[in-house]
């Protein structure tokens, strides 16, 4: 599962523009994550202020 | 709601659009999705002041300062200094982009666009299949706005492209991933915009210090996506800010992810133009993105205004829109993105050499684009690869 640490983010929507799957949105001042995440891990990755952390263990 | 051209997203290549082509008599409705336009920035605010000069009329509110021009420091700490005008005539503007985008969205709403703030754009809306405006949500509430034709204008997380079938997600080696300070301290320069290169400072990047005025700068960092790890950016920020600025004052903080992809494979949709970040137009080297999106935003407007009235809104007839950009700006995004794809792999002594191969050779006058052929004309076999790129 992917989780934004809303207190991290710097709502910049960097996370948005990498994502291949088109999963998340920055709406003013937070990121919204929808069900077509797979997890791919880039929006993490790039993240300036590493906001965004994948739970690798978790299962789909 | 109905108008002849919705524009998503009020930055610099959306205002420009919704200027031009309300200008020529379209009826506009420009949407952005924030309450503020202009806030939060996302920007190291720098300009070239001739480029600028050709597209709006400057106003002294939104120019934060004028600078000389720039440094560039090796790894090493061995500096050169460009763009750097004998008359002592200011080559450069940094901005106040807090007021520049909504003073440009002014000068829209002056030309007759209808402009809605906290308005956020959901999907297209589609006739036939085929793309014919836009649904939003304005303060909340959903809100149809049909259009003939949709420019996105929506920056780096544009979505209007992927709507409509244009694939404009960035590769993690694509995107600059930054974080910027606006810092306080004696120690800056306030005539002269720096650069510091090395793989340990911003790997595949580099660290800036734009001017602001009265000892203020946007001290930030750029670092290439695939080379980041999360967090990176901030990480290394703070420690430059401990090795240069150590009593730095820090009075603002910005985050950001700029486009380094290059052209597209196109811009273009039934119905659908991309501007500015959307379209992935900011330079590849510099990262610098205000000029060019502002630049499509003109060409888009004008190329809208005239086609929209005739009814030819089909992806072939806005060919000519994709053609003019990339005739234009495109072969210096093109050109540039070359030159990124060299650089970013290039060591500290790489780096190191060929900033000690300009010792004694007169740089100052030269912009980007000199100081590159200079470069390949001093480092001939080890930047042969760019040598077809830079004549």
């Amino acid at each position: 599962m992917l989780t934004v640490n809303r207190y991290k983010c710097g709502y910049c929507g960097a996370c948005v523009g990498v994502c291949p799957a088109a999963a998340l949105e920055l709406v003013e001042t937070w990121i919204e994550v929808n069900d077509d995440c797979t997890r791919c891990g880039r929006c993490a990755k790039i993240c300036p202020l590493g906001a965004l952390e994948l739970d690798k263990e978790a299962k789909r | 709601m109905k108008c002849d051209l919705v524009v998503v997203g009020a930055g610099p290549a959306g205002s420009m659009t919704a200027k031009a082509a309300a200008e020529a008599g379209l009826d506009v409705v420009m949407m952005e999705k924030r309450q503020e336009i202009g806030d939060p920035v996302r920007c190291a605010e720098g300009v070239s002041k001739a480029a600028l000069k050709k597209l709006v009329e400057p106003d002294p509110s939104w120019i934060s300062a004028e600078v000389k021009g720039a440094r560039i420091r090796a790894p090493d700490g061995t500096e050169i200094v460009i763009s750097e005008d004998r008359a002592g005539a200011e080559v450069g503007y940094v901005l106040e982009r807090k007021v520049f985008d909504r003073a440009l969205a002014q000068e829209a709403a002056e030309a007759g666009a209808k402009v809605m703030v906290k308005t956020r754009a959901l999907g297209l809306l589609t006739e036939k299949g085929v793309p014919a405006g836009v649904v939003a949500q304005f303060v909340g509430e959903e809100l149809k706005i049909e259009a003939p034709l949709v420019i996105g204008a929506d920056g780096v997380e544009s979505k209007v492209g992927r709507w409509a079938g244009i694939e404009t997600a960035l590769k993690p080696k694509d995107v600059e991933t930054c974080a910027q300070f606006l810092v306080q301290d004696e120690r800056i320069d306030d005539d002269y915009c720096e650069f510091y290169l090395g793989n340990d400072i911003a790997p595949g990047g580099y660290v800036w210090s734009f001017p602001k005025g009265r000892a203020l700068a946007n001290v930030g960092i750029g670092i290439l996506g695939s080379k980041a790890d999360s967090g990176t950016p901030i990480r290394l920020l703070r420690d430059f800010m401990k090795a240069n600025f150590p009593e730095g004052k820090v009075l603002e903080m910005m985050v950001g992810g700029v486009p380094v992809s290059g052209p597209i494979e196109r811009t273009v949709a039934d119905g659908v133009i991309l501007v500015g970040d959307a379209a992935r137009q900011s330079d590849p080297i510099t990262g610098g993105g205000i000029i060019n999106a502002m630049k499509a935003g003109k060409m888009a407007g004008k190329i809208a205004a005239d086609l929209v009235p005739r009814g030819e809104v089909d992806k072939r007839s806005l060919m000519v829109y994709e053609e003019m950009w990339r005739e234009t700006i495109g072969k210096h995004i093109s050109r540039n993105f070359a030159v990124k794809e060299f650089f970013v792999d290039l060591t500290d002594d790489d780096l190191n050499r060929m900033i000690h191969s300009l010792d004694g050779i007169d740089v100052a006058e030269l912009d980007l684009k000199g100081l590159l052929k200079v470069l390949v004309r001093q480092n001939p076999k080890h930047l042969l690869k760019l040598r077809h790129l830079i004549v």
